[in-house]
């Protein structure tokens, strides 16, 4: 299959106090058209900057990140974030609408049909006239990922879309994501930190390595979809992979601990000698 | 609900000037005021105040309210015309803006003009700082999900921006109506032929105390009104905000 997005040696790095910091460095990966690619690693390592490049919300300040574009009729990328982000002034039928209005692919009543589907599949339809503020948190979630596939991306973009929803909900709509893709197959780019859930959903899950971040390992998950966690649990290979990931992440969130609280003990450091020297 | 704190208060108000606990020359009772309102609400220059006041609150409000409207969304939109606004803005806003009446009637005149513009000025700082929090305030997230869909910058303006500034707008609405209204009556207090505050500003010096107060009430129930305009705009045009009932 043919690579839809490669990146190579791609570095990022932010001005910061006192110097720059280098938040990815060198990352080379590539991504096959219809992949559904995981990714975790420790917090901090860069994940969700390196998705935000694939969005188009950043920029590398090294390297060169290229992404084919198919068809000049879809959008490239549509992006799910972990924080709210549905509009609160736009009603449900509205915010999964906004996509199609605001790229110019509003298409009468074919795109109405296609709004209602989406709101049908996330269970959302009887809802279509509330506002955000009456809906629970699951229901916002669930109307941003309906939001992003309404607009028939490229490639779908989500930067752990569930963490911070209750287990319950999380395993309902780990669940119809899968389902949703596997009926809408597309590139997916998935953060999570959740091996579960990178095991349960991915073709594929990249391990990334601390700050600055770089792609420790590529593990390839052989399951046949349809998947759920459930039966998936039941195999010993779920339980081998999952302890493979963990292993490999294990050291890297020990070291991210320590750099942080080296980090903190810098700043400390930088702290008391700006109050003795004033 | 509400009306019973005031009606309360005006009761005790009746009782304590029957009973001559308070001075009636300086506290007419409530009904003596009412009475008097009652009276001046026949005569057709009370009409004419009450509506030449409307008018230069309004046309003032407007002269102001559009301009900062403006200003504070480029101030929101556009860093170059914040780096150019915001120090201008912080130096002239805490100016009492009676301070400046004077000059006001010095460059404008004692007509109608001068009205408008005092009114005007102090509308448009109120309305430039509450709309530029409005967008200032806005989570960025909001920008990033559209700019990720690639929407160009008139979309974003309109779908995020706009919306998303609303509620910091109708905050300045709502003080700006307070501020209008307070800096109207003293314009009108130096330099007017008529208008509400003209009209307590002439009962004072002829010593016609029930005069004044018809005046404060008129001033008071124009003030309620008005809020009461705002809230009723905000409840139309933000159906999305939650609100506590
Ligand atoms: N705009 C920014 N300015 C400075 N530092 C940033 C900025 N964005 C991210 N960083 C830093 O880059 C690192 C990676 O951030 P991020 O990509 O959010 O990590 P992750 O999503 O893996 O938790 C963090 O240490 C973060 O503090
Ligand atoms: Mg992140």
């Amino acid at each position: 299959m043919p690579d839809k997005i490669v990146i190579r040696e791609v570095g990022r790095t932010f001005d910061v106090k006192g110097g720059v910091f280098a938040a990815l460095d060198r990352v080379s990966l590539d991504v096959q058209d219809k992949e559904f690619l995981c990714i975790v690693g420790p917090s901090g390592c860069g994940k969700s900057t390196l998705l935000r490049m694939l969005g188009g919300l950043e920029h590398p300040t090294s390297g060169i990140l290229t992404i084919h574009h198919g068809e000049a009729d879809r959008p490239l990328t549509a992006m799910i974030f972990q924080e709210e982000s549905v509009f609160p002034w736009l009603t449900v039928e509205k915010n999964a609408a906004y996509g199609l209005k605001v790229t110019g692919t509003w298409r009468g009543p074919e795109s109405v049909e296609r709004v209602d589907y989406f709101l049908e599949k996330t269970g959302l339809a009887r809802f279509r006239t509330f506002y955000p503020y009456q809906l629970s948190g699951g229901m916002k979630q669930r109307l941003s990922v309906a939001r992003a596939f309404v607009t028939n991306p490229e490639i779908l973009l989500m930067d752990e879309p569930f963490a911070a929803l209750d287990e319950q909900n999380k395993l309902l709509l780990q669940q119809e994501l899968g389902k949703l893709w596997e009926e809408n197959r597309g590139t997916v780019v998935f953060i999570t930190h959740s091996l579960d859930e990178a095991v349960l959903l991915g073709d594929r899950v990249l391990v990334m390595s601390s700050a600055p971040g770089r792609i420790k390992q590529s593990i390839p998950i052989p399951f046949e979809r349809p998947r759920t966690l459930m039966s998936l649990r039941r195999t010993p290979e779920f339980n081998r992979i999952t302890q493979e990931l963990w292993d490999l992440l294990r050291d890297e969130v020990e070291r991210a601990r320590a750099e942080e609280s080296g980090r903190v003990a810098a700043t400390a450091t930088v702290t008391i000698n700006a109050e003795s020297a004033g | 609900m509400w009306i019973v704190s005031p009606l309360a208060l005006l009761l005790l108000w009746e009782a304590c000037a029957r009973l001559g606990f308070i001075e009636v020359r300086f506290f007419p009772a409530p009904s003596t005021i009412f009475a008097k309102l009652w009276e001046l609400i026949g005569t057709a220059g009370f009409w004419i105040d009450v509506g030449t006041s409307l008018r230069r609150m309004f046309i003032g409000f407007f002269m102001g309210a559009i301009p900062g409207l403006i200003v504070g969304l480029a101030m929101g939109l556009f860093r170059p015309v914040r780096e150019i606004c915001q120090p201008l803005v912080a130096a002239l806003y805490p100016l009492p803006k009676i301070a400046i009446l004077p000059l006001i009637l010095l460059i404008f005149g004692i007509g109608e003009l001068s009205k408008y513009v005092i009114v005007a000025i102090g509308v448009f700082f109120l309305m430039t700082i509450n709309t530029f929090a409005g967008v200032a305030n806005i989570p960025a997230i909001y920008f990033d999900v559209a700019r990720n869909l690639r929407a160009s910058r008139w979309h974003i303006y309109l779908t995020v921006a706009l919306p998303g500034a609303l509620p910091g707008i109708f905050t300045g609405l709502r003080v700006c109506m307070g501020v209008a209204l307070l800096l109207l009556v003293a314009a009108e207090f130096v330099g007017a032929e008529e208008g509400i505050g003209y009209r307590i500003w002439w009962a004072w010096s002829v010593f016609w105390v029930t005069n004044m107060y018809v005046g404060f009430a008129v001033i008071a129930l124009l003030g309620f009104l008005s809020a009461y305009f705002v809230d009723w705009l905000e409840r139309r045009f933000l159906p999305w905000q939650r609100r506590q009932t």
